[in-house]
């Protein structure tokens, strides 16, 4: 009852005019985002990092969570009518969405999305409330040892699970962990890869690494690959919902979100998985098997219900735990270091407020973007007539302005340049970003914990083993490692996995 | 020689598409069809897709006159295009449809037709989407 009294009270200060204004601006430019294909939310928020400095932390997370939420919304319109996904997460829904719109039921695909997203993103963040306080109640009686595993965990996670490749996904951490230990080490005092240059002392900025990776980068590698044969875009009135497509909708919804919300809370669970499972569920439950392939109702409001979902379940072990499970979380979690704020369970001790006002606006935010999304969508797909200079010449203008607002010192201009160089190098030789932000991020944190339980050891490499957590954990982590050679030689090659 | 007609998917580009066909049947020259895009955006709703281009291709057909159909992509403007295809090849007449523009837009954007009218050597034909 208590975190129910908590969430009234959050409700009360989220509906002040300003807030309410952040939160519009904040669902305005995620679903802005969304839409655009290469232009994601964890770009996003990294580039208004600096402009949120004059405000309210509070403000700043309530805008953040609106571009977050938004983001998973835009992202369908653009895979619907393009069949261009603008998200990662947006990938599966182009499947059938796609087909939808070109067998006329452009409309019936973007209501469906809309809704879904809505239905998910209100019973994840619900489901957020509720998931949360017991996390944090198990965060409390984690110690270093245990952080210490989880990170790992989140390493060896965020480069084997996801992607294609795990070589890259272990070169991109290597690079983020490299980068992240640049500074003066906090127990022995030394300095490390400074290269003499004072500057560097203070270690990198997470804001001109996360801008000079995500919107350099991309810059770039639009720049390089500019001039393409236009898409047809498909035309399509208000966004609406017959009777039937109700009611083939909504067991998919929920479906979605059942398998969205938990995958999101996993370490490098992200969307992109759960949409796929969504999809796959759906394809074998449905009733019109015949229609799969050729735009199926089921097969866009599974996937959209659970990329959703999966956004309110990322911001679980962001709060409780202070583990980020994909980039925009990520890049969020520095934000919360950047104003002083320490994301994990006391967070819900100290910050309390902070973190109500944040999980009630998440719930205007959905309803916000419900709103917009439902009559606006064809307005949406406009923005993809702008010619992309004009739109990465404003890209590349914030990301400038922002890394000099961080230390206000011209080597910072340089890093930026530099690091959006390997950024256009790494989409070059296909790294995956990911595992370069949570190193840069993480690394820091890791390090951290590993010599303070190294150091309660007295050096003893026992104390990084402190309970039954990491136990658990590091037999996780052995399994993901080995799964490969374990499927190569244990199963049969009969179970082809689809 | 040839009549050049700048086509766009749109009742202006149709309007042009017919004045067109009647100039190069009266003159009994040659139809060059010609459409562009910059490509930098990822949608351009100026850029003839494959349907709409077939649709020409069958008119033109049945009406029994000399054409060739061509798209720029990644170029300049349409009307640089276009003003340097009509010094390049035997243009003897442009053919281009107008619409109706806000003076606002036009001192923004700046008009394609005005590039046209005054960058070319040959006379053009302006014309309006039917009402």
């Amino acid at each position: 009852m208590d975190n129910l009294n908590n969430l009234m009270q959050g409700f009360e200060d989220v509906i002040a005019p300003m807030n309410l204004l952040l939160a519009l601006i904040g669902v305005l430019v995620g679903t802005a985002v969304g839409v655009l294909p290469g232009i994601g939310p964890a770009m996003t928020v990294a580039l208004l990092l600096p402009v949120t400095y004059g405000m309210e932390p509070v403000q700043a997370f309530i805008m953040f969570a609106g571009i977050f939420y938004g983001g998973m919304y835009g992202g369908s319109t653009t895979s619907i009518l393009l069949n261009t996904p603008g998200e990662s997460s947006s990938v599966v829904t182009a499947i059938e969405g796609n087909k939808m719109a070109k067998a006329g039921r452009a409309a019936q695909a973007l209501a469906t999305a809309a809704i879904g997203s809505f239905v998910a993103g209100t019973i994840g963040t619900l489901l957020l409330v509720l998931v949360t306080p017991f996390v944090v109640d198990f965060a409390v009686s984690l110690g270093a040892p245990d952080y210490f595993a989880l990170m790992l965990l989140s390493f060896i996670a965020v480069t084997s699970v996801l992607g294609a490749s795990r070589i890259r996904g272990l070169i991109s951490l290597l690079l983020g962990l490299t980068i992240g230990l640049v500074g003066i080490d906090a127990v022995s005092g030394q300095q490390r890869l400074t290269l003499g240059v004072p500057q560097l002392a203070d270690g990198i900025d997470v804001v001109v690494v996360a801008v000079g990776i995500f919107a350099v980068g991309e810059a770039l590698w639009v720049a390089a690959h500019l001039r393409r044969k236009p898409v047809e875009i498909i035309p399509v009135g208000r966004p609406w919902m017959g009777k039937k497509d109700w009611r083939r909708s909504w067991k998919p919804w929920l479906r979605g979100t059942a398998f969205g919300f938990p995958f999101g809370a996993l370490p490098a669970g992200g969307a992109e998985i759960p949409t796929f499972l969504s999809y796959a569920t759906e394809k074998r439950l449905t009733k019109h098997p015949e229609e799969f392939g050729k735009g199926a109702i089921e097969g866009v409001a599974g996937p959209e219900a659970a990329n959703n979902a999966s956004a309110a379940g990322t911001l679980v072990p962001m709060l409780a735990i202070g583990l980020p499970t994909n980039a925009t979380a990520a890049v969020m979690l520095a934000a919360f270091q950047s104003y002083g704020i320490q994301p994990g369970p006391l967070l819900f001790e100290r910050e309390a407020s902070l973190v109500w006002v944040l999980i009630a606006s998440l719930f205007i935010g959905n309803l916000m973007l419900l709103l917009l999304n439902l009559p606006l969508a064809p307005a949406w797909a406009k923005l993809l007539q702008i010619p992309r200079p004009y739109l990465y010449a404003g890209i590349l203008f914030f990301a400038s302005m922002g890394a000099y607002a961080v230390n206000a010192q011209p080597l910072d201009l340089f890093l930026l340049l530099t690091l959006g160089l390997l950024g256009f190098a790494m989409r070059r030789f296909g790294l995956p970003v990911l595992p370069l932000i949570i190193g840069v991020i993480l690394g820091p944190r890791a390090e951290l914990q590993g010599r303070r339980s190294l150091q309660l050891s007295g050096g003893e490499l026992s104390g990084l083993v402190g309970g039954p957590v990491s136990y658990a954990v590091y037999a996780v982590i052995v399994l993901v490692l080995a799964w490969p050679l374990v499927r190569r030689f244990a199963v049969r090659p009969r179970t082809t996995v689809a | 020689m040839t009549v050049l007609v700048g086509y766009v998917p749109s009742p202006e580009g149709e309007a042009a598409l017919r004045a067109g066909i009647d100039e190069a049947r009266r003159r009994g020259e040659k139809l060059l069809v010609v459409n562009t895009s910059r490509g930098d955006a990822y949608v351009d709703p100026r850029f003839a897709q494959e349907p709409d281009l077939a649709h020409v291709r069958e008119d033109l057909a049945a009406l029994g006159v000399e054409f060739d159909i061509r798209q720029v992509l990644g170029g300049g403007d349409a009307a640089e295009e276009i003003v340097e295809l009509a010094e390049k090849l035997d243009v003897s007449l442009v053919v281009i449809g107008l619409r109706r523009r806000s003076a606002v837009g036009k001192l923004i954007t700046g008009s394609s037709a005005q590039q046209i009218l005054l960058g070319t050597d040959c006379p053009v034909l302006a014309v309006k989407a039917a009402v």
